[in-house]
């Protein structure tokens, strides 16, 4: 049962065309990782979801939950129960860690969510969500606040990106923890190992899924990059 | 007819616990106009004011090797509708002495008034300063306030000086900071404005280091929105071995604000280095959007990026 779905969707910038009528679904409680080399358009689909600023399909059509959400502002996306956490979050100056954490409106604890990602509270209570923070506690921070919403579809760009190898596991087990709560992930990784605990994944190159399956066979894909849209030009 | 109890609601209700003026531990001077309506000296600082004609002349010391526990306050402003204040305040910080003055301005009940303060700090060998002046200026936006000081930071010395005019009306400011900085001393002045409709605010800080391994930092965090308009000029002079300085201008502007940012950076010895970053302009829009993929709406999200920035 789909909870999302993205029907014959184009996007484009100038004369260049970054996502082609691309199809593309995301069931109820489902990791579903996209796998894709640089510059293949997988930032700008979830762009596009989430309803970012300069965003706007070119054609096609993004459902959530049987509700066309095309022309809908990013907030009232969230209202519906999708949010991103993007590849590189945003800092701010004078907003506390535990006040950004707390933005939820649900009954999640800051300090639960925290120790979840492998941030000690007592440790973050006084911080300040700037530059103060180094790259792999600000990823961490922002996952926590994803647990935090409860959201029902979390779109992460590239989590474990700045966050050391050795951690790779813990952060696997935030997005396992995710579905358990009952949310569905979309999950844009580089990492193979990160990708095989989806359920499912998908292969983007030049705008378009050239293939969706299990992720073990969709990662080994990716590895060996056998693409059969771009002949391993862009994929390599 | 003002008097110290007005002086003291006003500072409760804008600012702290009132009570502290009431502590002899807690040295403090409070003038409303040019009535000076209480001064209190502990021991290891001395303090002296008189009004002259139209002005308050003031004197703070704190006397070497005096390290103060609770921080000295000086509660001025003017509590009529209007009216004029002119203090000239010297203030020394006597070697290796450590002190933290906090200044509450307050006009909250104004329709037209200026305030002029003219204050000259010294800083002796190794001591230090934390400085914060708090304005509140109420709701008319015919507040005239021009603070000006000239700060010398002797060697090993530290200064840190936080202004802010956050809340309500600006009226017109116009802040003129000047800071010499000596041998291994440090000066970091950080100032937070917002201004609204037609508020004009006039920020200049200059600051000299002319000390070997002299640092200095020229922080300003402004947010203009209505047809405010704000105009920046941080000034930066790098004149010794080993002098590092650093200025940190950020202006938010919205609806039909101006503001303008102005770094000049003025280096006079090879092994001094100055460095600037400057920001203006709107919101940034991936703060924003972070906000609102959390259920925040635009006005809620812009509204916490600015109290960020201004805190």
């Amino acid at each position: 049962m789909a909870l999302l779905e993205v029907r014959s969707l184009s996007f484009g910038i100038g004369n260049r065309t970054i996502l082609d009528d691309l199809d593309f679904q995301i069931d109820r409680q489902e990791i579903h990782a996209l796998l894709g080399s640089n510059g293949t358009g997988k930032s700008t689909l979830a762009q596009l979801i989430m309803g970012c600023s300069g965003y706007q399909p070119g054609a096609g059509k993004i459902i959530f939950d049987n509700q066309l959400i095309n022309e809908l502002p990013i907030y009232e996306r969230a209202r519906l129960g999708i949010t991103m956490a993007w590849q590189e979050p945003a800092r701010f100056e004078g907003v506390g860690v535990w006040d950004y954490v707390s933005l939820s409106k649900s009954d999640a604890e800051p300090a639960a969510c925290l120790d979840r990602v492998g941030l000690d509270p007592a440790l973050y209570v006084g911080r300040l969500l700037d530059k103060t923070l180094s790259g792999g506690e600000r990823k961490r921070i922002e996952l926590a606040s994803v647990l935090a919403l409860r959201p029902r579809l979390a779109i992460l760009d590239e989590p474990a990106s700045g966050i050391d190898m050795l951690s790779t596991g813990e952060i696997a087990g935030v997005i396992l923890s995710l579905k358990r709560e009952g949310s569905s992930v979309l999950l844009i990784t580089h990492r193979e190992e990160i990708a095989r605990i989806a359920d499912r994944a998908s292969y983007l190159c030049k705008g378009k899924i050239i293939d969706t399956g299990p992720p073990d066979e969709i990662a080994e894909q990716y590895k060996s990059r056998a693409c059969k849209v771009c002949d391993g030009v862009i994929c390599r | 007819m003002s008097n110290l109890n007005d002086m003291m609601r006003v500072l409760g209700d804008y600012y702290t616990d009132a009570a502290i003026l009431a502590n002899r531990q807690t040295a403090h001077l409070v003038a409303d106009g040019t009535n000076l309506l209480s001064l209190n000296e502990i021991p290891g600082v001395s303090i002296a004011a008189e009004t002259r004609g139209e002005e308050i002349h003031a004197e703070l010391i704190v006397r070497e090797g005096v390290h103060i526990i609770n921080p000295v306050h000086m509660c001025v402003g003017i509590l009529a509708p209007d009216g004029a204040q002119i203090i000239r305040l010297r203030t020394r910080i006597e070697r290796h002495a450590s002190a933290r003055l906090i200044a509450h301005c307050l006009f909250p009940n104004v329709v037209a008034a200026r305030h002029v303060m003219n204050a000259e700090l010294e800083m002796e060998e190794g001591a230090q300063l934390v400085y914060s002046e708090g304005h509140y200026h109420g709701m008319s936006g015919n507040t005239e306030v021009m603070p000006k000081a000239r700060l010398r930071i002797g060697p090993g010395a530290r200064y840190f000086s936080d202004f802010s005019l956050t809340s309500d009306r600006v009226g017109k400011l116009t802040l003129d900071y000047a800071v010499t900085v000596d041998e291994e001393a440090v000066a970091e002045l950080t100032a937070r404005v917002f201004g609204h409709a037609t508020d004009q605010i006039r920020i200049r800080d200059e600051m000299y280091l002319n000390g070997k391994h002299a640092r200095g930092l020229i922080k300003t965090r402004v947010a203009v929105d209505g047809r405010a308009s704000s105009e920046v000029i941080g000034i930066t002079h790098g004149n010794a071995e080993g002098a590092r300085g650093h200025m940190d201008c950020m202006e938010i502007v919205r609806e039909q604000a101006i503001a303008t940012a102005e770094p000049i950076v003025k280096v006079t010895h090879p092994l001094a280095k100055i460095t600037h970053e400057a920001a203006v302009g709107t919101v940034d829009q991936k703060q924003l959007e972070t906000l609102m993929a959390h259920g925040l709406s635009p006005e809620q999200a812009v509204d916490m990026v600015i109290t960020g920035m201004l805190r």
